[in-house]
């Protein structure tokens, strides 16, 4: 019984450090193989000798300490190092810092905290994009290889071997392991957005999986934008990502039925959204407000805000949602943002108003085989009363559903129009 | 750390010779090579003759074959390398995105295999 609570807290603790400690390695050796591989080992030790011992006072310099000895074990060891300088190099230096420390009482604020130069190399865009959510989530979340395969619905050796292929291109195209300058920085921040709204999507989209694994990935998503807001305080932006995830993450376990099914925003049961998320994350975002003018997190952040704030459906601030729509089309320039718009505009201004901004699109033909176009559309119909056209939308969007519950809901409206 | 920058186009993409645009991408190139030059980063780099002039050769069983034509017959063609020695990746990174090519064609960036 001691033993598992003794486990459960050391589990904890290395979950807590792991990228903090990591990050700090990997700046040591320049490897971010070697650095995962000794940290492996330092949690192994940890597990050792924290039960008997109890937990060190700073377990962060403790662990980073045994990393770097596990480190200079290796690079001992190997066979070929005396040939090669730099390593050797990498030996000394680390053999200096490792004797630094031990005439030190190093506590865990010592420590300085490299996770933003880690980010930035995890989310490096020469790199997949599945390559840098799973190294993401690996080095920064210290989630298992496993955990992620798991989550992405490959298997372990898939997932390994992404891993490997990605540590092994870092290091052998020398990709940076730093903060990019001021003339790359607002570029390489958008990779490092994206890579957390992705990992929140993978968790928030219903579609198949495990569903215990997705919603591990939703929290990491909002620790992770919580580690880059406490990093990058002076980016509004990350703040905006954080209170988007903060909003939208209040209504997801509203967004299914017991049976997995997907429940319209219209049809959830708003006095079980989470106020506390919510709250928080209207706060972040009106502190990001202020920082300047908004760019499109804060904007898809302010319109899930409304949402957010309104008792009803009916009671919702759908003009200013439009207008948010139109504001976010600036950076988004698509045929869905736009959609968006004109439902938001035809539950403000009345469905003739939508239909006039829909019928733009429709010409482009963009959105010929979105579902949601084609119900956007027959709503508007029924609403205005025109049968025809909406029993002809109603018919295009069934066919493009793949959900079984939405698909009954437009049967019986496809019915009502047959009356 | 030296990565080879490799530029490729599909034939006819870019600008014509003897027009006031190529003489742009003459200007462009110039301009790039000599930042390169001026930041000790260039070792070396040249455009290349048109495919029609390459030829292929393999050695199978110890028989030479010589094959007239690239080794690859793609759209877009091999027609110039930068060797740049660069502190990483984003440094040549930013000289790929310097070469006027990089405008219509792609230009792959490959490191040196160091010994």
């Amino acid at each position: 019984m001691k033993q598992d609570s003794t486990a459960r807290i050391i589990e904890d603790v290395v979950r807590q450090e792991w990228g903090r400690v990591l990050s700090i390695l990997v700046s040591y050796t320049r490897d971010m193989e070697l650095a995962e591989d000794v940290m492996q080992e330092a949690l192994i030790a940890a597990l050792q000798h924290w039960g008997p011992r109890g937990i060190p006072e700073s377990p962060r310099a403790w662990l980073l300490q045994t990393a770097r000895r596990k480190a200079i074990d290796r690079l001992r060891r190997d066979a070929n190092f005396s040939r090669k300088r730099a390593e050797y190099e990498l030996l000394l230096s680390l053999e200096q810092q490792a004797g630094l420390n031990d005439t030190e009482n190093h506590m865990d604020q010592d420590i300085p905290d490299e996770r933003l130069r880690l980010i930035f190399t995890c989310c490096h865009p020469a790199l997949s994009e599945g390559a840098r959510i799973a190294l993401t989530l690996r080095t920064l979340g210290g989630l298992t290889t496993e955990e992620i395969a798991r989550a992405f619905l490959v298997s372990e050796g898939t997932m390994a071997q992404r891993l490997v292929r990605a540590k092994k291109k870092i290091k052998l195209a020398n990709i940076p392991y730093d903060i990019p300058g001021p003339e790359l920085l607002a570029e390489r921040v958008q990779s490092v957005f994206s890579v957390i709204y992705l990992i929140y999507n993978e968790g928030y989209a219903v579609t198949s999986g495990d569903t215990l694994t997705r919603a591990d990935l939703c929290t990491e998503a909002i620790r992770l934008a919580r580690l880059l807001v406490r990093l990058m305080p002076d980016v509004a932006e990350a703040a905006g990502l954080l209170s988007l995830l903060l909003l939208h993450d209040s209504r997801r376990t509203e967004r299914t039925d017991d049976q997995g099914m997907f429940i319209a925003l219209i049809d959830q049961d708003r006095s079980r959204w989470d106020r506390d998320q919510i709250i928080e994350g209207v706060k972040i975002l009106k502190a990001a407000l202020v920082m300047g003018p908004p760019g499109p997190y804060q904007i898809q952040a302010a319109i899930s805000a409304v949402h957010a704030e309104a008792e009803s459906h009916e009671a919702t601030n759908w003009h200013e949602i439009a207008l948010l729509y139109e504001k976010l089309f600036e950076y988004q320039p698509t045929s869905i943002v736009q959609l968006n718009a004109a439902v938001a505009l035809s539950f403000a201004q009345g469905p003739e108003k939508g239909l006039e901004m829909l019928s733009e699109i429709v010409c482009d033909g963009t959105l010929d085989d979105y579902q949601p176009f084609h119900a956007a559309l027959a709503d508007l119909y029924r609403r205005v009363g025109n049968k025809q056209k909406a029993s002809a939308a109603y018919e295009q969007a069934i066919s493009l559903s793949n959900n079984v519950a939405e698909k009954e809901f437009l049967e019986k409206r496809l019915q009502e129009m047959a009356r | 750390m030296q990565y080879l920058l490799l530029i490729y186009s599909a034939e006819g993409s870019g600008p014509v010779y003897e027009t006031p645009e190529f003489g742009k991408l003459m200007e462009g190139y110039m301009a790039m090579t000599e930042e390169a030059k001026q930041n000790n980063v260039f070792e070396g780099g040249n455009a290349l003759q048109a495919v029609e002039t390459a030829t292929s050769v393999r050695v199978r069983n110890g028989k030479t074959e010589t094959i007239d034509g690239p080794f690859a017959e793609t759209k877009e063609q091999l027609g110039g390398y930068y060797l740049m020695n660069c502190k990483d990746l984003d440094e040549a990174l930013y000289y790929a995105s310097k070469i006027p090519t990089a405008e219509f064609g792609t230009i792959e960036v490959r490191p040196v295999w160091e010994l």
